[in-house]
């Protein structure tokens, strides 16, 4: 019955699973060109994973801001900032945990602060994180003062970053269990669903007895306790707290999030989507190194990527 | 007999291959006032929306001026000389009145630059045209709502409309500003203006109609002389022989204990609401009536804690209550159907269970996680309640018809189980047989011992389900009148009009 499958292909929501099929295409295509440069061994499938694990997490996170219809472009400078406080109250002698602590706070911190001045002040989140990105990054050099601050805990080093647990990289671990609860969280909780009423039309939203304030807040809170998280995990992974981390991953983790098929637009979300979209950002930029292509020319693509990812990403035009 | 100006034949739309239109023939005179009618998600509106080229037509013909024509876009149906006036605006509001009408056309001097004295000069005599008084330079923002409609139709005349189409316009004015319209209506049609007119109204339709066409399930059912069909006939056309369309007004057993749920004392806010004082009490539906601006909106805005309350207070369940957000006001067992539902009513872009149960969450929910079985249960049960047509609980609101849309939004409240239910138009857009069973399902929920404070512009209605009606004039209540006192819809109409 071709009239039937016709049918099914129209209804089929082509904006919203394009990611998949991309993925798919990407691995097949890179599996077969790049196989002498080792694309389909485990230990660069591996590499992948790690490399895509923080930008997964913070993409996380992302959807819950950018399906209520906000932004935030402070995520990059606050992982950096985390790691600089994670790795000082280490050095300090407080311990592991302590220093965990300090470092999701700083994270949360920021995002009260952000979401203080959305709600409150009423200030476009575009702007508010913004200026954000830029006073974070300086706090971070500043109390860096420009130089590594090395972590020696092993047990931190194992757990944020470097560890394996079973041969399978422990960053890999994070990103399954961010991803999980992220997913849950906006299909099945209150919460979630709340989130996207906020953003669909945040005054029939209100008038429904959604506290989108108190949403937005959350959902920045949100953002900076998993940029935090990456951060710690920059940290873990390179055994020491650097002002640089986490540079230009705004984009990225914006990028992840549009391509895996949620709305800029506001009210439409998906985590599984960003975190494939997050891992085929990841699997590119990897075949491009394999290829021999510099950053140059990754930074190329990725802004090529991003551009088709909003293309196809945009709203669905009425029939 | 004048000449057929437009001929749609055999017009056939699906979406998703789910048949919308089938073989369905529309005709119209050159000069006339067609009235389109039929219940919600009939197909009118789609009709209408291919007539205009925002939807394309799967099969068929239209034919103006015995040309057939293929509109691929709207500029090739306006090129045509159709224009339809939308019942969501299209005004830019913080733009003038001449802004407006010349948007996008706007008259250039020989710089290249917009003429704004010649704008404003042509609008005026527009304006003049159609015998209104309306400033040109004013913004459209501080123009009274029911002159927006007026500026979209002068819009429309700017273009040298031949067709204009009016889907449910009336749905957002008062009486007085109806009649204008009407005189405007009847103006158009003796310049030779073809008038396309879609209204759930039955009154209006005799009216101001000449011929009326009956679409019902995407099918033609008649096409007649207004003159030569009764209320009757057309409204057993509409409901396809079911005929339950009864405003009739059966007294209610009041309860002996009048236990008040909602007390509003002096309530004082902004500039429409100066001093509101009423009581609701258990199992009563209250009605509101006024004319537009009377402040009835904005009191009940003021109740749900939309607006700020400047004085005054409001007790619930005897008990004095501060309420400052529409959360609020749900915890303590309000809820309200808000005035315009697109904006306020519904997130367009979600499915109908997702706006249904959004009020509802913590009912639907264990440990904050949703109960999706839970969930579907109730949503099914009030689509079968309210007979709201969709193809299934997950479609896209925005793809309902408006009629059913408004169900939703009346839904939300029924699942949630409300207390005591602010209603601010809940019918608007509601075809005729629904009104009747909103009617009915109103006077249920009173039965139960809950509460109704219900707006309505349409006499009709109020005076079918309301046991006491207010009168708010000028954002003072001036009256509240027991119906069983009430003979006569002009007994309230006299009551609003009181200076
Ligand atoms: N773009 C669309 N996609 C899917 N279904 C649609 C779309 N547009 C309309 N429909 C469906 O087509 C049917 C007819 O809708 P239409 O808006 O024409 O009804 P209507 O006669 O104008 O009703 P009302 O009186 O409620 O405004 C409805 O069942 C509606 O759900
Ligand atoms: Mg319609």
């Amino acid at each position: 019955m071709p009239s039937k499958l016709n049918d099914t292909l129209k209804k089929f929501d082509w904006r919203q699973n394009i990611v998949y099929i991309a993925f798919v295409l990407v691995l097949i295509y890179f599996s077969i060109t790049l196989q002498e440069h080792g694309f389909l061994t485990q230990d660069n499938l591996l590499n992948i994973a790690r490399q895509t694990a923080m930008i997964s997490i913070m993409g996380v996170a992302m959807t819950f801001v950018i399906a209520s219809k906000e932004i935030d472009l402070s995520v990059g400078s606050v992982a950096a900032l985390s790691a600089i406080t994670t790795a000082l109250t280490m050095q300090a002698g407080l311990g592991m945990f302590a220093a965990i602590f300090v470092g999701l706070l700083t994270g949360i911190l920021i995002g009260f602060i952000n979401g203080y001045l959305v709600t409150k002040i009423a200030i476009p989140s575009f702007l508010v994180t913004l200026a954000m990105m830029m006073v974070v990054r300086g706090l971070a050099m500043w109390m860096s003062g420009t130089s590594p601050i090395p972590i020696i805990n092993e047990h931190y080093i194992f757990f944020f970053g470097s560890g394996n647990v079973l041969g399978i990289p422990i960053l890999l671990f994070w990103t399954i269990i961010i991803a999980v609860i992220g997913h849950f969280l906006l299909r099945h909780s209150i919460f979630g669903r709340q989130t996207l009423a906020t953003g669909g039309n945040e005054t029939a939203a209100i008038f429904s007895g959604v506290k989108t304030a108190r949403i937005k807040m959350a959902v920045f809170m949100g953002t900076g306790a998993m940029a935090a998280l990456a951060g710690m995990l920059y940290a873990g992974r390179l055994q020491a707290g650097r002002f640089t981390f986490g540079d230009g991953d705004e984009l990225s983790v914006i990028a992840a999030v549009i391509l895996g098929g949620t709305s800029l637009f506001g009210g439409v979300g998906t985590v599984v989507g960003t975190v494939i979209g997050s891992i085929m950002i990841g699997t590119i930029n990897n075949a491009l190194i394999l290829q021999g292509l510099d950053v140059s020319q990754q930074m190329m693509v990725q802004g090529i990527i991003i551009i088709l990812a909003v293309a196809f990403g945009r709203k669905k035009k009425k029939v | 007999m004048a000449e057929t100006i437009l001929k749609m034949s055999n017009i056939e739309k699906s979406f998703n291959s789910i048949n919308v239109l089938n073989q369905v023939d529309f005709e119209v005179k050159k000069g006339e006032v067609h009235a389109l009618m039929g219940g919600n998600g009939a197909g009118k509106s789609t009709l209408m929306k291919i007539l205009t080229g925002i939807y394309q037509l799967d099969e068929g013909t239209i034919e103006i001026d015995g040309k057939e024509h293929i509109f691929k876009n709207t500029a090739d149906a306006e090129d045509a000389g159709i224009s339809m006036i939308f019942q969501e605006f299209s005004l830019i509001p913080k733009f003038s009145v001449a802004k407006n009408i010349y948007l996008n056309r706007e008259p250039r001097n020989k710089f290249g630059f917009i003429d704004d004295k010649k704008m404003v000069k042509d609008s005026e005599a527009i304006i003049k045209e159609l015998e209104l008084k309306i400033p040109p330079k004013e913004i459209v923002e501080n123009v009274s709502v029911g002159y927006w409609q007026m500026t979209e139709i002068a819009k429309a005349l700017s273009k040298g409309t031949k067709i204009l189409i009016m889907d449910e316009p009336t749905s957002t004015l008062t009486k007085t500003e109806t009649e204008i319209l009407f005189r405007i209506i009847k103006k158009l049609k003796s310049s030779g203006i073809t008038i396309i007119y879609i209204s759930h109204r039955m009154d209006e339709i005799f009216q101001i109609c000449d011929r009326i066409t009956v679409l019902r399930n995407g099918k033609n059912v008649v096409t007649k002389n207004s003159a030569d069909m009764t209320m009757e006939e057309v409204i057993n056309s509409i409901l396809g022989g079911s005929m339950r369309s009864s405003f009739e007004w059966v007294e209610r057993k009041a309860s002996d204990d009048r236990t008040p749920l909602l007390e509003v004392e002096k309530l004082k806010s902004g500039i429409r609401v100066k001093d509101v004082s009423f009581t609701l009490f258990e199992g009563e539906i209250l009605g509101m009536a006024g004319l537009m601006g009377s402040g009835r909106s904005e009191t009940v805005r003021t109740i749900f804690g939309i607006d700020p309350l400047e004085n005054g207070k409001i007790l619930v369940r005897g008990e004095h209550v501060k309420i400052h957000s529409p959360d609020k006001a749900i915890k303590l067992g309000l809820g309200l159907v808000p005035e315009d539902r697109r904006s306020q009513g519904l997130v367009l872009g979600h499915s109908v269970k997702e706006n249904m149960i959004l009020p509802s969450l913590k009912k639907v929910s264990k440990k904050n996680l949703i109960q999706n079985k839970i969930a579907n249960e109730k949503v099914e049960r009030l689509i079968a309640k309210l007979k709201i047509k969709t193809d299934d609980i997950y479609k896209e609101a925005s793809l309902l018809s408006g009629g059913n849309q408004q169900k939703i939004v009346l839904a939300k409240w029924l699942l949630n189980d409300t207390d005591i239910l602010i209603l601010d138009e809940p019918t608007s857009g509601v075809d005729i047989g629904a009104k009747t069973d909103i009617i009915e399902i109103i006077r249920e929920i009173a039965d139960l011992g809950k509460a109704v404070l219900v707006i309505s512009s349409e006499m009709t209605e109020l005076l079918a389900m309301s046991d006491r009606v207010l009168v708010m004039k000028d954002g003072v209540v001036t009256s509240s009148l027991e119906r069983k006192h009430i003979e006569s819809e002009e007994d309230v109409e006299r009551a609003i009009q009181i200076e």
